[in-house]
């Protein structure tokens, strides 16, 4: 591996934080005394445009990835690539958000940590060894503390931040900790070697230690996509941030984080592509069929599935449940995140060889993402003409914007799954997916063999969660469209916002009356 | 002449008419009247074109809902006919006699046309469905018309009046679905056919089991309630007493008629044989509606439950006449008194209808010069005042005791005449009911007609030329038709014979 | 062509909510025009449809990368419900002429609805399908939640949530069905020849026709239908109960019965003379339709009493779905237009016509109303609404009913004797009804008859008129010619048939 590889494998990082540079330098340098508006929006302005390029550079960079010897570090194309574009996109988005807020009077430091912390969240997209997983996943995390905290001037904001803080430090340590033995029990800190040196361990009774490991893996991850029980961050997050924060907490470090619960995924899946590695013999069996299947050693494959598994039933319940009993429109969204995250980690439970899988989860985050972006735009504007984001502000919005309340109904429905939005068609997307694949890793494709029960159980669950959704969803909706308003003054929101969040309303629509057009995009990276 | 469907004209006339009566306010008498004569007129045309030999003529047969087995299947024999042109008159007299409705006349002769159509459709009908469709239609505007003219307590005796015919209908629908569930046909003429050959008995048994008797009592059941017959017949005092006395007429004078036709047209050709089982049960009941019939009567202060009763008592006679003529075919003088009996039954509705209808027209008219009064001890020695109605109205009232010269006679004697030799103890025991009605007969003319004056009858008005025009063609039917009866009976005949030809017991 | 109906509805929906505030009159006149539009093109799709048979209409890839294609067809089934939809359309419009809250939106949400109705009733793709009949749900909420009256906001919900429900279901099935025949294609015809394994039919057909039967008003899963009905604004109430339960019915029959036949044979063992899944909801049906009736009768309130009796008619629909033979299924399909039409028809007249003017709806009260006499044509109407859902012959009820009576004997004279109880059950509460509301007994006394000639009531208008001219209109011609219809259902039923149900 030489400087030339690592410069071109990380071109999309090294934009961000050039363009994060900038925004500094033009900030607190060519603008410093000018009016916080336009210091506002040149910082913004800077940002998206270094979002467009560093997207150049995912494609720029081509599908090369970057190895040490013969061990990947960083990924590139497939999934990566999509994870990539999808953060850079996302992450412009809620940089569009920024300009009508006034929570900070430093616009240059705001967006110069986002665009770093999209940088870790790009790393993590491509990460293949434990230790660059690690430190891609801190980047993102602390930048998303800082972030939490920026509205000074709110009591929540610090105080969401400092738990924010607190509990991920701990789930980082938790974290750290199992990548920990999973070194010692494989002798490598890249994940293919990782996941064959598991089965080899355990074989020579590693499993118990094999089994720590996986749940300590389990407690840093669940963490940072929001799962049961270690989701207990988000809503004090989601309701302390400042609106366009929130936005990319609930958006982008979701996508970076299911990217790499992908590629651990496919690590998985792909370990007999390590056997060369081993050196010695590899012996292949065929057996006829009816023959009980040979007994294997408790690897990766049999453990992780099912831990997964656990964490999505209980995200899918509990979110969906606690969600009913909210009244802060902020709150709602992040027990809905909660159990949104539920239904992919079904998806990354029941993962196969082939592309659909992978193609499932991305379609399904990538379009969570957006429609969360949108929701939070919604909230914001709200917020910040009522003063507060409990139900109750927004009643009668269909008066006050109607505008408003369109985007705020389309995003709504297609959270709660109705069709012919996107929400809709990224459920059923995914559960086909688990069901095509529901017999495990090594499917037979097209056969008629009766499904499985899990697999069709939890679908069944998942759907089942999702019209308890509908009620909650539809409290929002209620207020806006049905009840009386308390206070019918217009509300006005800032032309960009308003054109941003209609576009988002817009696609979400188009995309779910057209889904070929995002899942052929996403299919042409060869995910 | 031929070529013309004067079936179907003759039964959507009387709703074309009724469309336009609903928004004539205050001419829809005249429109109504239009119209009513116009339907006799057809009805004596299609009288007069009856084939001769009593077969089924003027036949309309049409697709209509074939893998229901329903179709448009239209004819009349002399029996029909004559049901037709009775209801033609009846509707005529009652639309006549109506002279004074004040609240929504267009309403009101609008629901008489509609249950005057209803009458047609159901004499002409030879399909179930189309014969079900006109029986139903006939009873929604009757219940509205007591409901919505009718006297003090209308509404119990029109929900009675609903309550009873629906469920008689609800009999007679369970009875032909499970007829069509066996033989896949709804028309009147396959059914006789296939029960006088026996088939029709061996089908039901296979596909339903042994149900034919059970579909049989359904059906009498449902025919039953509307002649009336003991006991169904609870309805029909406070429906007849309630109900305005023009729709009275209609009621007595047709729509009760509509049952003993469905007797004769449907029950006993598709189920003779079961008929001819529980004959003895129905005599009893035939027997019991004669004679409660006629001393119910007697204990009677209403002059319209009076005549009410003795409606009952009348048709009494023609479901004694019918269930007599339910035995095995086996000699010559059997048939003969089943010919006479059934010649009678036929006769016996026409004139009961014509006469019972007239009578309900009388008190109509007593009702309207006195204020409404109607009770046998309102009236005294009206003879004085009121010569020209004592004399008709004693006319009529004869011809109900059935005095031989007067028309109700001639069908007594001929049910009388079949009767006697076919079963004789009811016969017997059915004397009784004449007896007891000549009675009533003469209490009615002696208190209502003799003796002192009433004060309040002191200025009672006779009967006007209009009146007295309206009334003559009636009572100068009743007289011909009892000096000549072989002008209906000549007609009759034929198709008796032919009827008898086809059923089997 | 039929598509256009789609396609209009939504375009109509889009147009109705751009338009400006406050332009109440524009907004009536072009719905009623959308609304015609789509009746005409459902008339003559009917009529160029005759004796066709199966027609595919539209036949676009959507994803095909899945299987999922834009199918579009009619078979006669179909094109009796459009023509349906079509009718209720122009009737809801009429009978909404005097809504002047927030009119636009009223009529952007009522054409979503019917948009939703075209769609499921056209499609041809069972992912189609289940796009169109989800769509269908957010409309009817917000049309019983904004313009509804008596508890309508818990009635909405309530609806909607029981609908989502039982679409959740539905999709659980569809998912299944669709991964195990390969993933291959979602087309209703490529899933039918899939030839899932008896075992996967037997426990998938329960859980999608309960899925659709929630939105037929099956029992015991019916208590939406009676709170939302009468929850509704009037529009809405002869929407849901004349067209939108009959998505659930035409689902069962469509997706239901069709994909996985096997899920109707016996299981080998009988309880208490249950073998099978049609055996169940047989039962529940026939439960449905006395159950419901016997409710009607205790109401007093009259729409209650309406509302009860299209869980009771909608008795009638499914368990003619089970009888599985020509003339019962043929019953089940005219039962779906005539109910259709009659429920509407009532809906309209105690809605419309009654509480917009007298403003209550006890049968106590209106006793005391004398309205035979204050609204004559009110009165009249619904004499006629009430002997079609009696059942008369001469309207359209008599007939279905009498074809699902006789195919259900064929199969179990037991359910042929429920469902005559029924009958006779619902001339009861129908005649209380009409006696207690408009014909009753009380003889107000001159003072009140003096009140009542000071304040008379809104004289009926022209939409009011043509409304019921169209609906008893409908009635009385199917009714008497019914071989108008039955002419596109049975060839459609047999074909259906012969494609495997047995």
């Amino acid at each position: 591996m030489n400087y030339a590889d690592l410069f071109r494998a990380t071109l999309p990082e090294t934009v961000l934080e050039l363009a994060a540079l900038l925004v500094l330098l033009v900030d607190l340098g060519l603008l410093r005394n000018a009016a916080l508006k336009s210091r506002v929006a040149s910082a913004t302005l800077i940002g998206v445009a270094g979002c467009a390029v560093a997207i150049w550079a995912v494609y720029a960079a081509g599908w090369g990835s970057l190895s040490n010897g013969s061990y990947v570090v960083l990924a590139a194309g497939g999934s990566t690539a999509v994870a990539q574009v999808a953060i850079l996109f996302l992450t412009a988005l809620t940089l569009a958000l920024f300009i009508d807020t006034g929570f900070t009077r430093n616009p240059g430091e705001y967006v110069a940590v986002v665009l770093m912390a999209a940088a870790g969240g790009l790393i993590i997209a491509a990460a293949q060894d434990l230790l660059v997983i690690f430190v891609g996943l801190e980047l993102l995390s602390l930048g998303l503390y800082i972030l939490t905290a920026f509205a000074k001037k709110s009591a929540k904001s610090a105080e969401a931040s400092i738990k924010y803080y607190l509990f991920g430090g701990m789930s980082a340590a938790f974290l750290l900790f199992g990548f920990s033995y999973l070194y010692g029990l494989s002798g490598s800190t890249s994940l293919p070697r990782v996941v064959l040196g598991t089965y080899m361990a355990s074989a020579h009774g590693g499993t118990f230690l094999l089994l720590i490991a996986l749940v300590m893996i389990a407690v840093g991850l669940g963490f940072k996509v929001a799962a049961v029980p270690f989701h207990l961050w988000a809503p004090d997050t989601y309701e302390g941030a400042p609106a366009p924060a929130a936005a990319f907490i609930a958006s982008v470090s979701k996508v970076a984080s299911f990217a790499l619960l992908i590629s651990i995924s496919h690590a998985i899946l792909w370990w007999p592509s390590m056997l060369h590695l081993t050196g010695g013999r590899v012996t292949f069996t065929v057996s006829p069929p009816g023959t009980p299947p040979p007994h294997m050693t408790y690897g990766f494959v049999s453990g992780w599935p099912l831990i997964l598994m656990v964490l999505s039933a209980a995200s899918m319940i509990i979110g969906n449940l606690a969600a009913l009993a909210q009244t802060s429109v902020r709150r709602l969204l992040a027990y809905s995140a909660v159990a949104h995250a539920g239904y992919i980690l079904l998806g990354l439970a029941f993962f196969g060889w082939a592309n659909v899988s992978a193609q499932a989860i991305l379609y399904y985050i990538i379009t969570y993402g957006l429609t969360t972006i949108g929701a939070f735009g919604v909230v914001g504007v709200v917020e910040r003409a009522t003063g507060s984001d409990k139900l109750d502000s927004f009643l009668g919005l269909q008066k006050r914007n109607p505008l408003l309340a369109a985007v705020l109904l389309v995003l709504f429905l297609s959270l709660a799954g109705i069709p012919p939005l996107v929400g809709f068609w990224a459920k059923f997307n995914l559960f086909a997916a688990v069901l095509t694949l529901g017999s495990g890793p090594f499917p037979v494709p097209g056969s008629l063999s009766s499904l499985p029960h899990e697999a069709v159980g939890l679908v069944a669950l998942a759907i089942a969660m999702s019209a308890v959704s509908l009620y909650y969803y539809l409290q929002v909706l209620k207020r806006a469209y049905v009840m009386p308003a308390a206070d019918e003054t217009p509300i006005h929101a800032h032309p960009v916002t308003l054109a941003v969040l209609l576009l988002i309303a817009l696609a979400v629509l188009l995309m779910g009356v057209f889904p070929a057009v995002l899942q052929g995009w996403i299919a042409g990276f060869g995910a | 002449m031929s070529g013309l469907p004067m079936l179907t004209l003759l039964t959507v006339l009387p709703l074309i008419g009724a469309a336009i009566a609903l928004f004539s306010g205050k001419h829809a008498r005249g429109v109504a009247l239009f119209i009513a004569l116009i339907a006799l007129a057809l009805a004596l045309v299609v009288w007069s074109g009856l084939p001769s030999d009593g077969s089924i003529g003027m036949v309309e047969l049409h697709k209509w809902a074939p893998s229901l087995g329903i179709e448009y299947h239209l004819g009349v024999d002399g029996l029909g006919a004559l049901m037709l042109v009775l209801a033609a008159i009846v509707t005529l007299m009652s639309v006549d006699a109506a002279h004074r409705v004040h609240h929504q006349p267009g309403l009101y002769y609008g629901l008489v046309l509609i249950l005057e159509s209803g009458l047609f459709g159901s004499f002409t009908a030879l399909n179930f469905f189309h014969w079900f469709l006109f029986w139903e239609i006939s009873l929604i505007p009757a219940f509205f018309l007591i409901k919505l003219w009718g006297g003090a307590r209308r509404g119990p005796a029109a929900t009675q009046f609903f309550i009873y015919t629906m469920a008689g209908s609800v009999a007679l629908l369970i009875a032909f679905l499970a007829l069509f569930l066996s033989t896949g046909s709804m028309d009147f003429r396959q059914l006789t056919q296939m029960a006088a050959s026996g088939e029709l008995e061996t089908l039901v048994k296979s596909h339903l089991g042994p149900v034919m008797l059970w579909l049989a009592i359904a059906v009498l059941a449902g025919f039953a309630v509307k002649v009336p017959m003991v006991p169904f017949h609870t309805w029909l005092p406070a429906a007849y007493a309630e109900a305005p006395s023009p729709v009275t007429m209609l009621l007595t004078g047709a729509m009760s008629k509509m049952g003993v036709y469905g007797l004769l047209r449907i029950a006993i050709p598709i189920f003779g044989p079961q008929i001819a089982q529980i004959r003895t049960p129905l005599l009893v009941l035939a027997v019991t509606t004669v004679v409660m019939g006629a001393w119910a009567a007697a204990a009677q202060k209403d002059l319209k439950r009076v005549f009410a009763y003795s409606s009952v008592n009348h048709l009494g006679y023609c479901l004694l006449a019918i269930f007599a003529l339910a035995v095995p075919a086996s000699g010559a003088a059997t048939v003969a008194s089943q010919a006479a009996a059934l010649n009678g039954v036929i006769l016996q509705m026409f004139n009961h209808g014509i006469t019972a209808a007239a009578l309900f027209w009388f008190v109509a008219m007593m009702q309207m010069r006195t204020g409404g009064h109607r009770g046998i001890d309102d009236f005294g020695g009206l003879r004085k005042p009121a010569p020209v109605l004592a004399g008709l109205m004693g006319i009529a009232l004869f011809s109900s005791l059935g005095l031989p010269g007067l028309n109700g006679f001639v069908g007594e004697f001929l049910i009388f005449r079949g009767a006697f030799p076919l079963a004789w103890v009811a016969a017997t025991v059915s004397v009784l009911g004449l007896l007891v009605t000549a009675v009533v007969i003469l209490t009615v003319i002696q208190k209502v007609f003799s003796g002192p004056v009433k004060e309040h009858c002191s200025g009672f008005p006779d009967l006007h030329s209009s009146e007295r025009m309206a009334l003559a063609p009636v009572i100068g039917l009743m007289l011909l038709l009892g000096l000549v009866p072989q002008l209906i009976v000549g007609s009759i005949n034929p198709t008796v014979q032919n009827l008898l030809a086809h059923w089997r017991f | 062509m039929l598509a256009w109906t789609i396609y209009i509805s939504f375009a109509g929906a889009l147009l109705e909510a751009l338009l400006p505030k406050e332009k109440n009159a524009l907004a009536r006149w072009l719905a009623l025009a959308m609304a015609l539009a789509g009746l005409t093109i459902g008339v003559a799709g009917f009529i160029a449809g005759m004796g066709q048979g199966q027609v595919e209409i539209v036949h676009a890839a959507w994803v095909p990368s899945m299987g999922i294609h834009y199918l579009l067809a009619a078979d006669g089934i179909s094109r009796v419900l459009v023509l349906l939809t079509g009718i209720a359309a122009v009737a809801g419009v009429l009978f909404s002429w005097n809504i002047e809250l927030r009119t636009n939106q009223f009529f952007a949400f009522f054409f979503a609805l019917i948009g939703g109705v075209y769609g499921v009733f056209l499609s041809f793709d069972l992912f189609l399908l289940f796009v169109f009949y989800e769509v269908a749900i957010v409309p009817k909420y917000f049309l019983i939640a904004i313009w509804g009256s008596t508890r309508r906001e818990y009635a909405a919900m309530k609806l909607a949530l029981y609908s989502f429900v039982g679409s959740a279901m539905v999709l659980i099935g569809l998912l299944v069905a669709y991964t195990a025949s390969g993933s291959h294609s979602t087309a209703l015809t490529d899933l039918a020849h899939a030839g899932l394994p008896v075992s996967t039919q037997m426990w998938v057909f329960p859980l999608v026709f309960t899925g659709f039967a929630i939105l037929a008003g099956m029992w015991p899963f019916h208590t939406w239908a009676p709170t939302g009905h009468v929850a509704a604004p009037t529009a809405a109430s002869m929407l849901l109960a004349g067209v939108v339960m009959k998505l659930g019915a035409y689902g069962c029959l469509r997706v239901a019965i069709a994909l996985f036949p096997h899920g109707l044979d016996p299981w080998g063992f009988a309880y208490l003379g249950i073998g099978s899944w049609r055996d169940v909801f047989a039962l529940l049906a026939v439960i449905g339709i006395i159950y419901g009736a016997l409710v009607a009768l205790a109401q007093s309130d009259f729409k209650f009493v309406i509302g009860y009796s299209s869980v009771s008619h909608m008795g009638f629909v499914l368990l003619g779905l089970m009888t599985l033979n020509q003339i019962g299924l043929d019953g089940a399909v005219l039962q779906m237009f005539s109910h259709g039409v009659i429920a509407g028809l009532l809906f309209a007249i105690v809605g419309r016509i009654v509480y917009d003017r007298t403003h209550t709806r006890q049968l106590a009260e209106l006793e005391t109303m004398h309205l035979a006499r204050r609204m004559p044509f009110a009165a009249w109407a619904f004499v006629i609404a009430a002997v079609a859902s009696m059942g008369l012959p001469g309207f359209s009820g008599f007939v279905a009913e009498l074809q699902v009576l006789i195919g259900s004997w064929t199969t179990n004279p037991l359910w042929t004797a429920g469902a005559g109880i029924g009958i006779i059950v619902g001339v009861a509460y129908t005649w209380r009804a009409l006696q207690m509301a408009f014909f009753s007994d009380i003889v107000p006394g001159a003072h009140v008859i003096g009140q009542e000639q000071a304040h008379p009531f809104a004289a009926v208008t022209w939409p009011e008129v043509t409304g019921v001219a169209l609906l008893a209109g409908v009635s009385l011609v199917v009714g008497l010619y019914p071989k108008i219809l039955l002419d596109s259902i049975e060839p459609a039923v047999k074909a259906l048939l012969a494609g495997g149900v047995q």
